[in-house]
Order: structure tokens, then sequence, then C-alpha cells
């Protein structure tokens, strides 16, 4: 247990001093709130069935957070300590492979959950932005989002030969996900034809299940969402145990 | 008092290749034991199937009794571990390193005493990426002690460090034999298993080609000797050929070479020498060392 607290505050460490994964996780989607709040303002809008604009961005903006996290630091990060040795250096140590894993979850539900809090801090400073959910659910939500995320991003490191090939893989997925799947911007500014398409993207259960809770939805009526997360969890997550490498 | 390690018909193959080809061999406690050869003789293989880090293919390998991959737990609490091609996450700090690390045993030594034994205390709050060779070497050493050891494994320690650097990690790895510790190092630097190890296992093709004290090993060469000197005043016969032991005796650019071998034939020459009255210059023995006995029982150089 002192191996996973003290690798884990580590782990916090690291990620805020890595200047890009800070930047992506933190200070982005804030500052999307800023240039699109300028744009848009939060007045009440029929298109979001009385909500703001700024309002429906929380969530959404969460959903991006997950996304950046899972798809893009978990297997830069991963093949990138692959590819120099730190995992072969860990692995010649009695540390549990478990814990490794265990650690890198908490890590990135730490760094989700304070960019989460940064953004609905501004968000809530510059417009009084709502929330009418139940936290525990939300958090619910937010764990489950982050293990599927990551399992995806586990396998994308695994198959990839190092963190350069890993971040093309993680981008060439993420990047049409951000605009395609309500998490980068309102699903409700697609065309009919392209919110077709989102329905076969993962992030969007992500922004469906989030948006859904944010705002006090009752739990059964996101039951899909939850089925679909969980399904990718397990599928993606067997295949990255099953081809997971530590050199 | 029963072995450390215990190496018995080791096998390791990658594909066709045979990195390993049944090697016996054991180590006893206290000892600072070195595995020399030129790479990819299969010197890192054997550290490592010992280290627990990678499963043998046939053959057995135990340390305290115990194999090293299927107990890798229990093992890796007795062991320090240095590897040949590791890192760690360049942001990170010495003394977080070091925290780091503690946290992965049941005991570990105060970072601090590590600190100060490897000359870090003023690098503890820099990056990892921000030291040099030799600093960041010395932290790997410190990682690899940081659990006390009783058994500590130094895979290739000082290649790509300056003559200097490499002589103060000898001073390190005596200092860590004799705070109680066995020390396992492969090295393809011939000197320094000369003068570091109590006993040279020498690697060549996968296989062990010699095992024992490098004075022995030396000995057992039976290679020739050779004293060389300038004589100052003419080129009388000195009637060296008559010495016991004297092979050969021959004038090469006024300087005079005699080449022999056998227990005595050093001091043998250089009493004749005295003796003679003769005035000379410039006085040099050549002796044999662990990359004459490489050369002699692989027919190559260690680095061709």
């Amino acid at each position: 247990m002192r191996g996973l607290s003290e690798l884990t505050k580590t782990s916090i460490k690291l990620y805020i001093r890595e200047p890009i994964a800070a930047f992506f996780t933190l200070a982005f989607p804030t500052m999307l709130i800023l240039i699109f709040g300028a744009m848009y303002g939060n007045d009440p809008s029929p298109i979001f069935g009385g909500l703001g604009s700024m309002d429906v961005s929380m969530p959404a903006y969460s959903a991006l957070i997950l996304g950046t996290i899972g798809l893009l630091s978990v297997p830069i990060t991963t093949a990138g300590y692959r590819q120099q040795g730190v995992l072969r250096r860990f692995r010649a140590t009695p540390m549990r492979p478990l814990t490794y894993i265990a650690s890198d979850l908490l890590t990135n539900l730490a760094m989700t959950i304070l960019g989460m809090a940064l953004l609905f801090t501004v968000g809530w400073l510059l417009y009084r932005v709502q929330f009418d959910g139940n936290i525990l659910l939300l958090l619910f939500a937010v764990i489950l989002s982050g293990l599927a995320m990551s399992s995806m991003g586990y396998l994308i490191a695994s198959i990839a030969s190092g963190a350069r090939v890993a971040q093309v893989i993680g981008m060439v997925i993420f990047y049409p996900m951000m605009f395609l799947s309500g998490a980068g911007m309102p699903i409700e500014f697609l065309p009919p034809s392209l919110q077709r398409v989102s329905d076969f993207l993962p992030l969007t259960y992500v922004a469906r299940l989030l948006r859904g809770l944010w705002f006090g939805e009752p739990f059964v009526d996101h039951l899909f969402e939850v089925a679909v997360l969980a399904g990718i969890l397990v599928v993606f997550g067997g295949a990255a145990a099953r081809y997971f490498r530590w050199e | 008092m029963a072995p450390v390690l215990e190496v018995t018909d080791l096998v390791k193959c990658y594909g066709d290749l045979r990195a390993v080809d049944g090697v016996t061999f054991t180590v006893d406690e206290g000892e600072i034991f070195g595995m020399v050869g030129p790479n990819g003789a299969g010197k890192t293989t054997t550290i490592e199937c010992l280290e627990g880090v990678r499963q043998p293919d046939g053959g057995r390998v135990s340390v305290y009794g115990k194999d090293p991959y299927e107990e890798r737990r229990t093992v890796m609490e007795r062991i320090g571990i240095q590897l040949q091609e590791s890192d760690l996450p360049s942001r990170l700090r010495v003394r977080e390193a070091l925290n780091l690390f503690a946290s992965f045993y049941a005991e570990s030594v105060d970072p601090d005493i590590l600190l100060e034994r490897m000359g870090l205390q003023e690098k503890a709050k820099s990056p990892v990426s921000k030291l040099s060779g030799g600093q960041k070497q010395r932290l790997f050493i410190a990682l690899a002690l940081i659990n006390r050891p009783e058994v500590v494994f130094l895979d290739e320690l000082t290649t790509g460090l300056d003559p200097q650097a490499r002589r103060s990690m000898w001073d390190l790895v005596r200092e860590i034999r004799d705070q109680g510790s066995t020390v396992f190092l492969t090295t393809h630097y011939m000197e320094e298993a000369e003068r570091l190890c109590d006993r040279v296992a020498i690697m060549d093709h996968g296989q062990l080609v010699a095992l024992d004290s490098p004075r022995v090993l030396i000995r057992d060469l039976g290679i020739e000797r050779r004293v060389s000197f300038y004589p100052l005043n003419g080129s009388k016969d000195l009637g060296f050929e008559a010495l016991a032991g004297v092979e050969l005796v021959e004038r090469r650019q006024d300087r005079v070479i005699v080449s022999g071998s056998g227990k005595r034939f050093i001091s043998r020459v250089v009493n004749a020498l005295e003796d003679s009255g003769i005035d000379f210059d410039d006085l040099r023995t050549e002796q044999p060392n662990l990359e004459d006995v490489f050369l002699s029982l692989t027919g190559r150089a260690v680095r061709e």
C-alpha cells in the first residue's frame, strides 16, 4: 500500500510537471470556456432545452478531459515508459504489476477530477453554470468512463512500438471523436447525418452519460451508455491485458 | 556454507540463437564475482535470469535457494539491481526517485544516507534528465542499494563512463562488498574485472570458457612475460640467454627485450641486469593480463 500511495503521489507530480499533458487536461477545457463563453454567453436557449451553452459545456468538456487523458496521456506515457526502460526498472523491484496499473488509474482519476474542478470553478465564477445531478452518480460515471477510455489507451500503448506511434494512433482516434461525440462541441450543432456517425464513437457515450447525470436525469435512462462503456472496458481491457508488454 | 547464487545448465534462447548455452557456476557470499566477455556473449542474459526479470528456457538458477522468476517478490526483497538498459521518468527528481523506490520494499535505507554515500546530496532536487552519465549511474546504484540488499547485481556498470568516473565506481563496488553484500557484475572491460573481482567467469558465445580468480587465470595461461630496458653504454652481450626461463633476447631500436616465462622470471632478469653493472634506463616489465587470457582461450580480442 505504501508503494501504491508513493507511486501515485509521484505520478501526479510528474503529470503536472509535463507542460503539454497539464495544458490539455487542465488549461485547454478552461480556455474553451473563456472563448466559447465570450462567443455564445450562457443565456437559456431552446436548442439546449432551456439550458445555456456554457451549462451544457460543463459535462461536455468533462468528457473531453476523460478522452484526452485516456486516449492521449495513457498511451503516450505508457509507451514512453516502456520505450525508455522505466517499466523495466519498476519490474526489477518487488512492486506488483497491478500496483503500477492501479496507481496509473488513480493518478488519471485525480487529474480528471482536478481538471473538472477547475472547469466548474471558472464556469461558475463567470457564468453561474448549473449542476443539478447527484455527485456520487457523476463520480461513478467519471470512474467508469475513465476506465473505459484508459483501457483503449493501454491497448494503443501495447500495440504501438513507441511513444511517437502511440501519440499518432491516439490522435487519429481522439480528434475526430472530439468534434463528433458532443465532447468538444454540442452535438446539437451537428447535421443529422453526422449525429448518426457519433453513435459509433466511444466518447459519445461518455458525453451522453455525463450530460444526463449532470442535469439530474434518472440513472435508469442511461443504462445503455453504462452498458456500452462497461463493454468497451471489458473488451479493450481484456485485449490490453493480453498484449501489454513491460519491455 | 551454501552458495548465494547457483546456476546449473542454464539455457536461454532468442529464436534460433542460444544466447546462453548450458552455463553452470556458483557464487559465494561476500565475493565480487565478475562475468566478462564481448557483447553478445550472454552476460546480460545470464544476469537477468538471476535477477528474475527473464525466464530461463532450460536449467536452473537460484538465489539463496529460491527460483528468482517463480518467487520474484520474495527474491526481489533481498537483491539490488542495476539494469543495463533502463531509465527513470526524465522529470523525476533524485530524492523523489529514492523515496519512490524505498516505498516498494518492506525495509529500506534512509535515502539521505545513500545520497551522501553516492555524493549526490547537491543533486537531490535535480531532475534525472539533468544528471551527468556518472551521476545517473550513481543514482542507479543508490536505487540498487535502497533495500540494503544481500546480493547486488551490476550490469555493465561503467560502460560509457570516463576513466576517472570508472575508477570511483570501482571504489564504490568494493565499498558495497565491504559493507557485507555479495556483488555480481558484468563488464566487457578486462582491466576492470582483473582489478575488481575476486573471481571471474569468462563467457564466449553463450558458454563459460573459464572461471577462477584473475591471478590463477593469468598464471595458468603460462604466457610469456617481458622485461625491456635501454642500455646506456655499449651493446655488449649480457648473457641473459643463459638464465633459467629465458626464451628470447632481442634488440629493437637499441632496446633490449628479454622474453620468457616461469614464476620468478622477472626478478631473475632484473637481478642479472643489476649484477652485470651496466647502466640502463627506462626499465619496463610486461605481464600478461586477462585480455591475454581471453585472447588465448577464444583466439580473438574482446573488442574487435
